[in-house]
């Protein structure tokens, strides 16, 4: 079918909120590096946060093709109210609990997306969705594993986690924020919608949680942290662009 | 007197030199497994290194972003070191005479003068 403004605009929206989820939680989770619990996942860890802005990158790229500026111009020059990333992803790193409950939550989110998109009208984005499916595999391997892990470990661990799920559950919800042109994506089958999606999501965290022993407050009782989708930030994350946008501040010309 | 650290961790932590703290005990550190890539299906696996880990599905976890972050791999096995058994070097004399045993080595064996003339007849064909 062809495509109207309304049309387009929505497939921005939709590689907008995936760029920048990725772009801000990589950059976040690379805020472990060098402090992990122990080498080995020092490196798994960061290894992964360079993937997500590697996949950033390949996504601001097709916005690029799209007639938006240059990636490293989308990336570090927007201020805080111009992302569309939701408000999990910029949460500080907290203590290790967190930031493995939210690797978990998002990853299985982006995988989920990555996978509807595999069928996608867009052609651009279904190469990128085929792309890196696997390296979001291993993702997702990764945060099953040390949440299954905690799971069977101390008594401390368990709890810790537990609470961390409780508390990070509301702005996992918030990934799922609806965009103003779901009816368009989804009719000219560009995206099959975040509802969708967070249905899908929902069935495949609740029976993983489930068979390591965990639970999931029951979702009527929780009210989503939603915003980010439409430039409603945290306090948190005005700072963390600051800092990565340090050098390219001092010298947009620098090359590293 | 406080700890002065390189690793942030600890110089954060603000610990006593004095303090009971931090002491390892025998289950502190995980224990190691060897891990063995494959490059290409249908070739050998070979060791690449180790990884601390507190289970083999953990060590699998690690050992891919150890290990093969760069370049070609196909499959990874790990296997807990203390599984394997290893010779010692003090009876490394068992290996002493093998590289004198020159009819073990495929090159010496006969067929090869035939191998040579036939490499030469193709050669000369050519």
């Amino acid at each position: 079918m062809e495509f109207t403004d309304k049309h387009v605009m929505g497939l921005k929206d939709l590689l907008y909120r995936m760029a920048d989820d990725l772009l801000i939680l990589g950059h976040r989770n690379s805020e472990w590096t060098g402090l992990g619990p122990i080498l080995e996942e020092d490196i798994a860890f960061s290894s992964m946060a360079q993937d997500k802005i590697g996949q950033s990158l390949a996504l601001y790229e097709i916005l690029h093709e799209l007639g938006e500026s240059e990636p490293d111009t989308v990336a570090f020059t927007r201020n805080a109210a111009q992302f569309h990333s939701c408000h999990l992803v910029e949460l500080p790193i907290g203590e290790y609990d967190f930031s493995l409950v939210r690797h978990f939550f998002f990853d299985h989110q982006s995988a989920l997306r990555m996978d509807m998109l595999v069928e996608t009208v867009v052609e651009p984005l279904q190469m990128v969705a085929r792309k890196f499916r696997g390296e979001i595999k291993y993702h997702t391997m990764h945060a099953d594993l040390w949440l299954k892990q905690l799971a069977n470990g101390t008594e401390e661990a368990k709890i810790r986690m537990q609470q961390s799920i409780n508390e990070t559950f509301p702005y996992a919800l918030g990934m799922f924020e609806n965009s103003l042109y779901e009816t368009e994506l989804i009719e000219s089958g560009i995206f099959p919608g975040e509802a969708h999606l967070k249905d899908t999501w929902l069935q495949v965290v609740t029976e993983k949680l489930n068979a390591y022993g965990y639970s999931l407050p029951d979702i009527d009782q929780v009210i989503p942290v939603n915003g980010g989708r439409n430039g409603l930030h945290t306090e948190y994350l005005q700072p963390l662009l600051d800092e990565m946008t340090e050098v390219f501040s001092i010298d947009p010309s620098a090359d590293w | 007197m406080k700890i002065d650290s390189l690793d942030p961790r600890i110089a954060r932590a603000n610990l006593d030199s004095n303090s009971q703290e931090g002491e390892l005990h025998a289950m502190d550190h995980f224990q190691t497994y060897e891990v063995f890539e494959q490059k290409k299906r249908g070739t050998h696996h070979m060791h690449v290194g180790s990884v601390h880990a507190p289970n083999a599905e953990l060590a699998m976890l690690f050992a891919k972003e150890q290990y093969t972050r760069r370049g070609q791999c196909v499959n990874i096995w790990v296997v807990q070191t203390s599984e394997i058994l290893v010779t010692q070097y003090e009876d490394a004399d068992m290996f002493e005479n093998t590289p004198s045993k020159l009819h073990r080595d495929p090159n010496s064996y006969k067929v090869m003068d035939r191998i040579q003339a036939y490499k030469e007849r193709q050669k000369n064909k050519a």
